[in-house]
Parts: structure tokens; C-alpha cells; sequence
């Protein structure tokens, strides 16, 4: 039984009951939707020993469907992460007009169905999108092809690390990069010895989170992939093949990986978060 | 004389903006915009009839019931959860803290087969509804039960932070007036979370409407009962009726602005109230 | 180093926020931009820093306009109001910043920077906390330390926003001493933004009062305090009572809607009138405040108090009670005219 204890006084808190029942359902619900399932996984994967676990990840498409994975998050990733940095450098640190519309444009992925940001690559560069025939023409295939995975997964990472920077490089105002100019250095000296190092644990946050989304998209990746093993298969469109077939323990060991990077970055993201408040510059 | 922008020393306005509204177009802009100039050839009367189809409205009807349930499943348990983390200490509290940004972590699909495997009549939770003749998985309540995996940390994530603020002074002042523990909660407390509350139910029905993923392999799948609205696109895309996907898209995508909106607005209004 | 500000304008949206400011700096002069919040005084420090831009006007250094020389060309110090401080440098990093992001060519070798670091901190008396965060500092040391993080490039100019506005009593009058002592040794042409006015009169070799984007007086502390140039210098710089008509103030000359102004300290008391200009008020309340005997009274008929301040010693001369009759006279008087209607008439 968990020792509990109270961390007000007693005339303002619930009776000891009354607290005890409220974690155990509380703790019950997270055990049921989270802790359950990601147990499962990794039991699913090894239910039929290492050997199997190891054969189906040592398998080519598994392997391709991995390098694949990576590359795609090799691009995503620092595509928007310079594109974050610049867009919280506009927005945080100067005041134009229209800022605001901005910041709901850049969020505007967020609000859209994975399956709708595949589409709407299909719709332009697609056979029969706008740009079909020139791109058939010039024997380019973007779509059901790598270049189409890697720009949907873009689109749907596009907000993660900019609206992590914005409200960090907000809340540090500005005042610091005016006196390290006023000091005689460069825009670039400024943003490198004094920008930078101020939102790192920021940036590397949002990096966090953006990777994690960028290697477990499916939907916008599973409309504008085309499904070729071994070609244009992500891993989790892999592990969405491999269960189809009722391929149960392969498709849990691919699946295990994936859930291992979840939890990876779960720590990261809680030892960044944890940094960041020992700093005094808390990331929320 | 009025100004775009105010003057400021420092340097890279033009080079991060126009960065930033390049990139912004290509990867966001242009193509959300091909899927209105896509509906815009339908035309009024072709977008009509490819909307409202029976397997459309069918499709529809199945989102919106699920993720509202699934929403308000989070909105109360989230609750729970939140005022757990918030008021009371418990052995590995950090640990539970941090594994409830889980659903923002794993990937749908790692999700999806997972919730399959367990609630199928003969998974480790599914067995014990077979029992009482209740199927889950393949039925609109495995939908349900995806959709509360995938928007669990909504309602917890948009409450905690405003729940930690509500001064104990406030709570102690209406307990010095005679108030109970029940009546500090729905007078004082909940008023207080209220706004919070609802920005997170609203967040977690958005993101559930859209979601793909972690639906699909639960669902079943079968038409006009278990089908959601973006497996609907798909099956339309891989038909090659690129009309018909759009139209869906296109309507799915006028109700997460809308909701967007909504949701601003509802942010707007607790940070107003907060301010008081 | 002299400024010379000329005709200098600024506008943000509708607000004026300067208004055609004339100001000369003499060369090692130590400054004072004195108003309220809002006066137009941060926004000319920032101007003169080139932090920011006016929309007119002329701004010269020795002669020079600098207008078109950016921040970190204009050999400007800037200590901000709330230090600015890297929070990721140690001390020892902050101050050597300048010194470290020099051109190639013009920048000292690390054993130069190390001694010259050194010797900043050890002339702001910090140089034991050379290793620390600025989190881990007080409010009065990292005002130091930005002070000797600005003096490190060796600036012709010192400009310094609120320096002392974020720490508390004792320590602001502390610093503000060590203030004084240091631009007495150094002799850098400094100007400090307050809108305190105790602080620009203690430390300031000249005192220029703002309000609403316009200059109300320049001066020396004393000629500020003692000839107010216009009302606002009056109510702003030390208490002040009005009398708003003649029959408050038969004293005067004044007619229509003219204010005469009076310090508390510049009104005598009297049993019996001092002559036939005095006026007859009761006693309303008497304080006794450290050395100071401050004494609110009411002229009959009217509920405006007037304050009045003695030393101990006059107070001790003439005792007074609560609802004493006594008559007034000021010593000293101001009078302006503020009223619409008399400037009409005047035209």
C-alpha cells in the first residue's frame, strides 16, 4: 500500500479515504490506457523468445523500412528546426503587424488530419494533381516515393519547434541580445554566444518532440507512400504490413522499437524539462 | 507615418521573416490551398452530393460520437489524474507524470495494433468483456478506447498547470467560512479549472477526429458502423476518387478550423479570467 | 565626450513620445533624465544609445552626427534596468564579452582580456565573485557587474536606464554614493535615466526634468529645486501646496486662473498676522516627523489642507494645537498661469 502523505493542511484537504480512492482510480485509468499497453508491446515482441525478436528486426524490409525512418527524421527534423529558430527570432524579437495571424498559421498542421496532410501532396503532385504532368514529364516521382514521405512528415513536424521558441525566446525578451550589440558584437556573435545558449534546452525540447513524430507518423506517410516494401515503407508502415499478414511477433518487434524511442524520449523530454526548471528558466 | 515593423538594433528581421514565410508557404500553405482550388472545380452542387453521401454523413456521425465520448472519457478521468499529480505525493509520482505525455510519444500505429491486441475477444482485457458477451475491438467502443489512448495527456496537460495555481489562501478563506470539502471543489476549485477543463476536452476531441493511426486497426473498419471519416479518405484515394477524398477533406478540415477558433477562443477567455 | 541633441522627435503609433527635445551634454558631465513613467526619458537613453531611432532631429557626438552609426559603432556603455546580464556567462565571461567579440585585428590576446577583466571587477569590488551565475548574485552586485561589463569596452559614454529602480532602499543609497565616487574617477560623460527625485538631485551634476515627451527644466539640482521653471518641475521635485484664487492667497497679485505655488518649508506661522496679506487658518493636524514638524491647516471656509513643514526648533518657538487659529504667510512664491480662460483673455 502506497505510504501517502499530505502536502496541505488538513482543515483545506479531503479525508485520508477520500485521497487514497482518488489515486487508486486515478493511477487505475493510467495503468489501464498507458502502462497496459506499452507492457504489452514489449511482451508481444519477445512472446516467442529473442531468436524471433532479432529475425524480424535483422530482416531487409525491416532494415530498410529503419534506414528509411531515419533518413526521413534526418531531414524533417533539421528542416524545421531552422525554420523554428528563425521563426521565433522574427516573432520573439520584434514587433511587426500581423505577428499574431502568424503564429496561428504556423500552428495551423496541428489542426489538420494526418491523412488530410498526405492528401493534400497527393492533390499537387500526384499523377493527377497540378503538377503531375510536368513532374511525369520530367520523369520526377515525388509521390509514392521517398520525396513525398519526407514532405509529409515536414508537414505535419512543421509546428513542434517553433512553438516551443516562441513563447521561450518571448518570455527572455530582448534586452540581452541588445546589450551584447551594444557591446560591439555582430548579429551572428549575438546569436551564437547569446541567443543559442539561452533556448538550448528549448531547442533541444522541441527537437525531441518533433523526432518522435517524425519517426511514428503514419497516417500523412501511409497516404503518400505507396506501400513498396522495401522501397517507400516507414516503420510504422512496416509494422502495419506485418499485422495485416498476421505477422503478430514481427510486427510487435518492429513495433517495440518504435515504443522504446517513445519512452526514450519521454526521458530526455523529463530530464530536459527538469534541467531547464533548475536553471530558473522553466520551459512552460 | 504608419510602419510594418518597429525599429530595433537587432539585425536578421528580413532574412528570419521571409525565411520564414517561404517555408511557411511551400510546406503549409500552397498545398492546404490546392485542396480548396480541387473542391473549387466540384463546384458547389458536385461538393454537395460527395459530402452528404450516406457513407459520408455515416462516416461523420461515427467521428463525431466516439471522439466525444473518447473527449469526455478524458475530460473526467484527466481531472482525476491532474488533481492527483497536483495535490497529493505518491511513490513514483515522476515516473506516472511523465508517462502520461505517452500518447504524444508512441506512434499511432504501435498504439493501434497494441489496443487491438488487447481488447480482441480473446486479449488480455478484451476476454474478460467476451465474458458478458460485450466486444470491443472492431466495434465503435474499440474507436472509443483508441481515441482515450491518443488523447489522454489533453485534459491533464491544460489542467495541471491551472489547478497548481488556485491559491491555497482561496481554499482556506472559504473553509474559514464554513464551506465543506465538496462545496470548496464545485464553488471554488472547479469554477477555477473550468475554462482549462474545457480548452482540454476541446483539444482532445480536435486531435481525435483527425486521428488515424491508432483508429484503424481497432475499428474494424466495417461501413456506415465502425468506418471513421480519414479512413474514408484513403479508401476514396485508393479507389483513385480524388473528388470524392477531397470533399471529405475538405469538410474535415472546416471543422478543425473551426474547432481551432473555438479553442482560441476558449484559451483567450481563461487567460482573461486568470489575469482577474 | 559632449552630445548635442537637436530638435530630436519620436512617435510610437499616436503617442508623441518625444517632442522636439534641445539637450547639450557637456563632456564629463554625470546627467540626470528625471520624470515619470511614460515621460520620454527611457526612449531618449535608448535614442542616444542607438538602441533606438528618432524620426527627427540631430544627434552629435563631440560635434559628429552619429545618426547613421548602428549600436555597436556609436563607443556607448549601456546598463540596462533590469542588468541584462548573460545568464549562461560566468562574472568573469560577462565582463569579458566585449573584449571577446572585437574584430580579429583589434582584439586583445586572452592574458590582456584576463588582467583587464580583472581590474574592472576589482574597480566595482566584485572580483571574488569572478566564477559565479548572475542568478547567484544580488541585485546590487549584478548592477555592478553590468556596470563593469559596459565600462569593459572602454566607452566615451556611459548611459545607465533606471539603475538603481530594482533594489531596495539601503542598497540604492549605497550604490548610489558608490555611483557618484566612481564617475568622479573615471570622468565619462554619463547620463542615468530615474524617476526618482531624490536620487537625480543627490548624484546628478545636472538635473533634466521631462514630462510627456517634452523638456520641463534643465539645471543644476539646486536651481531645480529651489526655481522651479514650470509647474510641473514644482509638484514633481519636492511637495508643493496651490492656491488656486486670490482668496487663498491674498499675498499675491493673482487674479483668474492662476496657481500660486508654495513649498511646505517656504510658509511662516504665526499667532497674529504678519501684516495684511496673512491668512487666517486652523490648525488641522500636527506631526511630528523625525526632525522635521509637519502641520496640515485649513483656511476658514475651505476644506483644501495646506501643508506646512517647520524644523523642530521653530516648532518648539510656537507651539500649536489642534484647532488653533494661526495666520499664515509663505516666504517664498510662484505664480503661473495655467488656466485656458486667462490665456484667452490675454490674447
Amino acid at each position: 500500500m502506497p505510504q501517502v502523505s499530505l502536502t496541505r493542511r488538513i482543515s483545506t484537504h479531503e479525508s485520508q479515504s477520500v485521497t487514497l480512492l482518488l489515486i487508486a482510480v486515478a493511477l487505475s485509468y493510467l495503468v489501464l490506457f498507458l502502462g497496459l499497453p506499452l507492457y504489452a508491446v514489449f511482451y508481444q515482441a519477445l512472446s516467442k523468445g529473442w531468436k524471433l525478436y532479432w529475425e524480424a528486426l535483422k530482416e531487409p524490409d525491416a532494415l530498410s523500412a529503419i534506414k528509411l525512418t531515419l533518413l526521413t527524421a534526418a531531414i524533417a527534423v533539421p528542416a524545421n528546426l531552422v525554420f523554428g529558430v528563425a521563426a521565433a527570432w522574427a516573432i520573439a524579437k520584434f514587433e511587426f503587424k500581423g505577428k499574431s495571424a502568424l503564429i496561428t498559421l504556423i500552428d495551423l498542421p496541428f489542426a489538420v488530419s494526418p491523412v488530410v496532410s498526405g492528401l493534400i501532396y497527393v492533390l499537387l503532385f500526384g499523377a493527377q494533381g497540378w503538377f503531375g504532368p510536368w513532374l511525369q514529364a520530367h520523369d520526377i516521382k515525388l509521390i509514392f516515393a521517398v520525396p513525398g514521405i519526407v514532405l509529409a512528415t515536414i508537414f505535419v513536424t512543421f509546428p513542434f519547434i517553433a512553438r516551443e521558441l516562441i513563447p521561450l525566446m518571448q518570455a527572455q525578451g530582448k534586452e540581452e541580445e541588445e546589450a551584447a550589440i551594444s557591446l560591439g558584437a555582430s548579429g551572428w556573435q549575438t546569436f551564437w554566444r547569446v541567443t543559442l545558449p539561452n533556448i538550448k534546452w528549448g531547442l533541444l525540447y522541441g527537437v525531441i518532440l518533433c523526432n518522435a513524430r517524425a519517426m511514428g507518423e503514419f497516417g500523412a506517410v501511409s497516404v503518400v507512400s505507396g506501400h513498396i516494401r522495401g522501397m517507400t515503407n516507414t516503420m510504422p508502415l512496416h509494422v502495419e504490413i506485418l499485422y495485416n499478414e498476421y505477422n503478430f511477433v514481427a510486427a510487435f518487434s518492429v513495433a517495440s522499437l518504435l515504443a522504446l524511442l517513445a519512452l526514450v524520449t519521454l526521458v530526455i523530454k523529463s530530464l530536459v524539462e527538469w534541467r531547464a526548471k533548475s536553471n530558473g528558466n522553466p520551459l512552460h | 507615418m504608419p510602419q510594418f515593423k518597429a525599429h530595433s538594433v537587432l539585425p536578421g528581421f528580413n532574412l528570419a521573416l521571409g525565411y520564414t514565410l517561404l517555408y511557411l508557404s511551400l510546406i503549409v500553405l500552397i498545398p492546404l490551398s490546392a485542396l480548396f482550388f480541387k473542391t473549387a472545380t466540384l463546384g458547389w452542387g458536385g461538393f454537395y452530393d460527395l459530402a452528404t453521401g450516406d457513407r459520408v454523413l455515416a462516416s461523420l456521425r461515427v467521428t463525431f460520437l466516439t471522439s466525444f465520448a473518447a473527449a469526455l472519457l478524458n475530460a473526467f478521468f484527466g481531472l482525476m489524474v491532474a488533481w492527483v499529480l497536483v495535490r497529493y505525493r505518491f511513490p513514483g509520482k515522476r515516473i506516472v507524470d511523465a508517462l502520461v505525455d505517452l500518447p504524444f510519444a508512441l506512434p499511432t500505429a504501435v498504439a493501434g495494433i497494441t489496443l487491438a491486441a488487447l481488447y480482441a475477444p480473446n486479449g488480455w482485457i478484451g476476454q474478460y468483456f467476451a465474458a458478458h458477451d460485450v466486444k470491443v475491438a472492431y466495434t465503435p467502443l474499440g474507436i472509443v478506447v483508441a481515441l482515450t489512448f491518443i488523447g489522454l495527456p489533453f485534459v491533464v496537460r491544460t489542467v495541471q498547470p491551472v489547478l497548481a495555481d488556485v491559491e491555497a489562501e482561496v481554499e482556506e478563506a472559504a473553509a474559514s467560512l464554513g464551506a465543506g470539502r465538496w462545496d470548496v471543489f464545485r464553488r471554488v476549485i472547479f469554477p477555477a479549472v473550468y475554462p482549462a477543463l474545457l480548452t482540454g476536452f476541446a483539444l482532445a476531441f480536435a486531435r481525435a477526429i483527425g486521428e488515424y493511426g491508432s483508429v484503424i486497426f481497432i475499428a474494424g473498419n466495417m461501413p456506415y458502423i465502425s468506418e471513421i471519416a480519414p479512413l474514408l479518405i484513403v479508401a476514396k484515394l485508393e479507389q483513385y476518387d480524388y473528388a470524392g477524398a477531397t470533399a471529405i477533406a475538405v469538410l474535415m478540415l472546416l471543422i478543425s478550423f473551426a474547432l481551432l477558433f473555438a479553442i482560441n477562443g476558449l484559451q483567450w477567455w481563461s487567460s482573461r479570467r486568470g489575469a482577474k | 565626450m559632449s552630445i548635442t541633441i537637436e530638435n530630436l522627435n519620436k512617435q510610437f503609433g499616436s503617442h508623441k513620445a518625444l517632442d522636439d527635445i534641445n539637450l547639450e551634454v557637456n563632456s564629463g558631465e554625470l546627467l540626470a533624465l528625471l520624470g515619470p513613467s511614460g515621460c520620454g526619458k527611457t526612449s531618449l537613453l535608448r535614442i542616444i544609445g542607438g538602441l533606438d531611432v528618432a524620426d527627427a532631429g540631430k544627434l552629435l557626438f563631440h560635434g559628429e552626427d552619429v545618426e547613421q552609426r548602428d549600436a555597436r559603432e556609436r563607443n556607448v556603455g549601456f546598463v540596462f534596468q533590469h542588468y541584462a546580464l548573460f545568464r549562461h556567462m560566468t562574472v568573469f565571461e560577462n565582463v569579458a564579452f566585449g573584449l571577446r567579440v572585437k574584430p580579429k585585428k583589434e582584439r586583445h590576446n586572452e592574458a590582456e582580456i584576463k588582467r583587464r577583466v580583472h581590474e574592472l571587477l576589482n574597480l566595482v569590488q566584485l572580483d571574488w565573485l569572478h566564477d559565479r551565475y548572475p542568478a547567484q548574485l544580488s541585485g546590487g552586485q549584478r548592477q555592478r557587474i553590468a556596470l563593469a561589463r559596459a565600462l569593459a569596452v572602454e566607452p566615451k559614454i556611459l548611459l545607465l536606464d533606471e539603475p538603481f529602480g530594482a533594489l531596495d532602499a539601503q542598497v540604492r543609497k549605497e550604490l548610489r554614493r558608490w555611483l557618484r565616487r566612481l564617475h568622479d574617477e573615471l570622468h565619462i560623460t554619463s547620463i542615468f535615466v530615474t524617476h526618482d527625485q531624490e536620487e537625480a538631485l543627490e548624484v546628478a551634476d545636472r538635473v533634466v526634468v521631462m514630462n510627456k515627451g517634452r523638456i520641463e527644466q534643465i539645471g543644476t539640482p539646486d536651481e531645480v529645486y529651489a526655481a522651479p521653471a514650470t509647474p510641473f518641475v514644482y509638484q514633481f521635485i519636492g511637495n508643493v501646496n496651490l492656491f488656486h484664487s486670490r482668496d487663498h492667497a491674498p499675498w499675491t497679485e493673482q487674479h483668474g486662473d492662476a496657481v500660486a505655488y508654495v513649498r511646505p518649508h517656504d510658509i511662516d506661522i504665526n499667532r497674529t498676522p504678519q501684516d495684511d496679506t496673512a491668512l487666517q487658518v486652523e490648525v488641522k493636524l500636527v506631526r511630528t516627523i523625525g526632525s522635521v514638524v509637519r502641520v496640515e491647516v485649513a483656511a476658514d471656509g475651505s476644506g483644501e489642507l495646506i501643508e506646512i513643514e517647520l524644523s523642530r526648533e521653530r516648532y518648539d518657538a510656537t507651539p500649536l494645537a489642534n484647532g488653533d487659529k494661526v495666520f499664515i504667510r509663505p516666504r517664498q512664491f510662484r505664480v503661473f498661469d495655467t488656466g485656458v480662460k486667462n490665456e484667452l483673455s490675454a490674447a
